[in-house]
């Protein structure tokens, strides 16, 4: 199989996404004879562009220009398009990151490809693809394959493993695809990054507080610990809901899907729409006073005690542990 | 202004999930339908345009008899018409789309409201895809919105920021929570809702391209270890996590 990854970069970086997608690209590759070849858009973005080769793409097609600089969904999906003809991709894996769930579906349109988005896991089945996708938040899972000739992934972030780059370099190929005024008819004309903020989508430790956290302020405790892991601040739908967090933190069904490495869960009992969100995550911590809380159903280990005294506690023992 | 949304009917968040005999979709019994969640913020989007503006709300559903329960509700926040695009076929995101769009190209709307995501099969890709049908730009995850002269300049949410996005009507927004706060219906809409029209029509077939094959729940997670219950539990717990996990 002919597979398309597209390589998100940002600010001229290519993200942990881009190397999840690319390696998962060629394991399908390597079960298929197939080969990889990666995207990257953006601009000046050439010079990045070889080190997918490292995580197992034959050829990066580089398209740039100034404009692709900064996220237009009509644009980028035109030149995804284009070059999934060109290249007459079979399949066309991105991340299912807030830029590739935006162009994924203009791009199965314009290519009459049926769309997985959000997949966790992906295996070749004869001449097919089956992919496994969580549906109802993670209540239940799908397994699924698409019927059309061309098929589109979205791969869900922090899942499939990028693996380490074995340093070798892909050939890069900067691709002209013409576009015209109208192409950019939506245009990012500027970006706001919190500066060190990681998002918890893409976090691999969360540290999340809920309404036992008692008021925003003490949600100090909860970030000083996320600082010192490394990793993001989320928070329950009880909490945003009362504008003590941004919603942009909130995990759960009607906020964000996680699956980071380590969860630790503070003052959250652990309603369905949470526990839907959360419990694929591959360790979780609970710190809760209730010992009937249902978080503790899910957690690998908890501690029944007053958050307050247990979080600045772990922060205290982790500094050690790190020597920070 | 023409305003259009498109709204879902889906398991309430609280619903607990089982799957049917089939293996192939939920059991339905005892689960509660609601209107998704995502499109409480796009009617209500819809709403204020139109007190700002002037014009008509029509709010449009694709699936069985069921949906009119959800499209009353959308008639009683205040949307002038309902229609149910009738349907009890399984469809794909595309597919659902297509239905959309068929019906979305004859009434012209000069903007077209969808929730970011329906919260049952979680695919965050009809509104996007409606949108490229019908050859408009489109916003997605938009939680601020703002339209002047035509133009649209709207935020979306993108992994630890936002982005600032301008386009020009007609367009497709899909709307991200946070964007608004959505109002009850009062008693006074909820009775006039009944004099309001729902119309029924039914789409043309469209072809499926992605098959389910099995649907299952998760693996259940065992409850671990109580650790302990003060303090002296921290080092320990510590220590399993850097030793045992090996996550920190």
């Amino acid at each position: 199989m002919k597979i398309l990854a597209i390589s998100e970069q940002r600010d001229n970086k290519l993200k942990k996404s881009a190397f999840e997608v690319v390696r998962t690209a060629r394991t399908i590759a390597d079960q298929t004879q197939g080969e990889v070849i990666a995207l990257v858009i953006g601009d000046e973005v050439q010079a990045i562009a070889g080190e997918l080769g490292g995580y197992g793409a034959t050829k990066v097609l580089v398209v740039q220009q100034p404009k692709l600089g900064k996220y237009s969904s009509t644009a980028y999906a035109k030149i995804i398009a284009e070059a999934a003809k060109k290249e007459q991709a079979d399949i066309i894996l991105f991340p299912a990151t807030a830029m590739g769930k935006d162009s994924a579906p203009r791009v199965a349109v314009k290519l009459d490809a049926g769309l997985a988005s959000d997949c966790t896991a992906l295996k070749v089945d004869g001449g097919n693809i089956i992919a496994t996708r969580p549906v109802y938040a993670g209540k239940a899972l799908t397994e699924i394959k698409i019927n059309s000739a061309v098929k589109v992934f979205t791969l869900r972030p922090n899942v499939f493993p990028a693996g380490i780059s074995t340093g070798t370099s892909a050939t890069v190929e900067v691709v002209d695809i013409p576009l015209t005024e109208s192409d950019f008819a939506s245009l990012v004309i500027e970006t706001t990054q919190a500066s060190g903020k990681i998002d918890v989508a893409e976090a691999d430790i969360i540290v999340s507080g809920g309404r036992g956290m008692k008021s925003p302020e003490n949600f100090k405790m909860i970030e000083d610990l996320a600082g010192v892991l490394g990793g993001a601040v989320g928070a329950s739908r009880a909490v945003v809901d009362a504008g003590w967090r941004p919603h942009s933190e909130q995990v759960g069904q009607t906020g964000k899907t996680v699956s980071p490495s380590l969860y630790i869960a503070a003052a959250i009992s652990g309603a369905i729409q949470h526990l839907a969100g959360m419990s694929s995550s591959k360790y979780i911590v609970a710190i809760n006073k209730d010992k009937d809380a249902p978080i503790f159903q899910v957690a690998d280990y908890g501690i029944v005690a007053d958050v307050f005294i247990i979080v600045p506690a772990i922060t205290l023992e982790t500094k050690k542990l790190l020597g920070k | 202004m023409k305003l259009a949304v498109c709204i879902n009917h889906v398991p309430d968040t609280a619903a607990k999930i089982n799957i049917a005999s089939d293996g192939m979709n939920i059991d339905n019994a005892g689960v509660t339908f609601v209107l998704n969640p995502y499109d409480e913020y796009a009617i209500e989007e819809c709403l204020r345009l139109k007190e700002k503006n002037t014009g008509e709300v029509i709010a449009i559903s694709l699936g069985g008899d069921s949906h009119k329960e959800t499209l009353r509700k959308a008639l009683a926040m205040g949307v002038d018409k309902a229609v149910l695009l009738k349907d009890d076929s399984h469809r794909d995101s595309f597919a659902v789309a297509r239905a959309l769009a068929d019906y979305l190209k004859e009434i012209s709307a000069d903007i077209i409201f969808f929730g970011k995501q329906s919260v049952d099969s979680d695919n965050s890709a009809v509104g996007t895809m409606v949108a490229e049908m019908l050859g408009l730009p489109s916003v997605s995850v938009a939680v601020k919105l703002e339209i002047t002269n035509g133009i649209v300049t709207a935020e979306r949410e993108i992994e630890g920021g936002k982005e600032k996005v301008q386009t020009t009507l007609p367009a497709v927004i899909t709307a991200q929570k946070g964007l608004n706060e959505p109002r009850y219906p009062s008693l006074k809409g909820i009775m006039s809702a009944k004099n309001k029209p729902m119309e029924e029509k039914g789409p043309m077939p469209s072809h499926v391209k992605v098959e389910v094959l099995a649907m299952y729940k998760p693996p259940s997670k065992n409850a671990g270890k109580i650790i302990g219950t003060d303090v002296s539990a921290v080092p320990e717990l510590v220590r399993l996590l850097h030793e045992e996990a090996k996550v920190i």
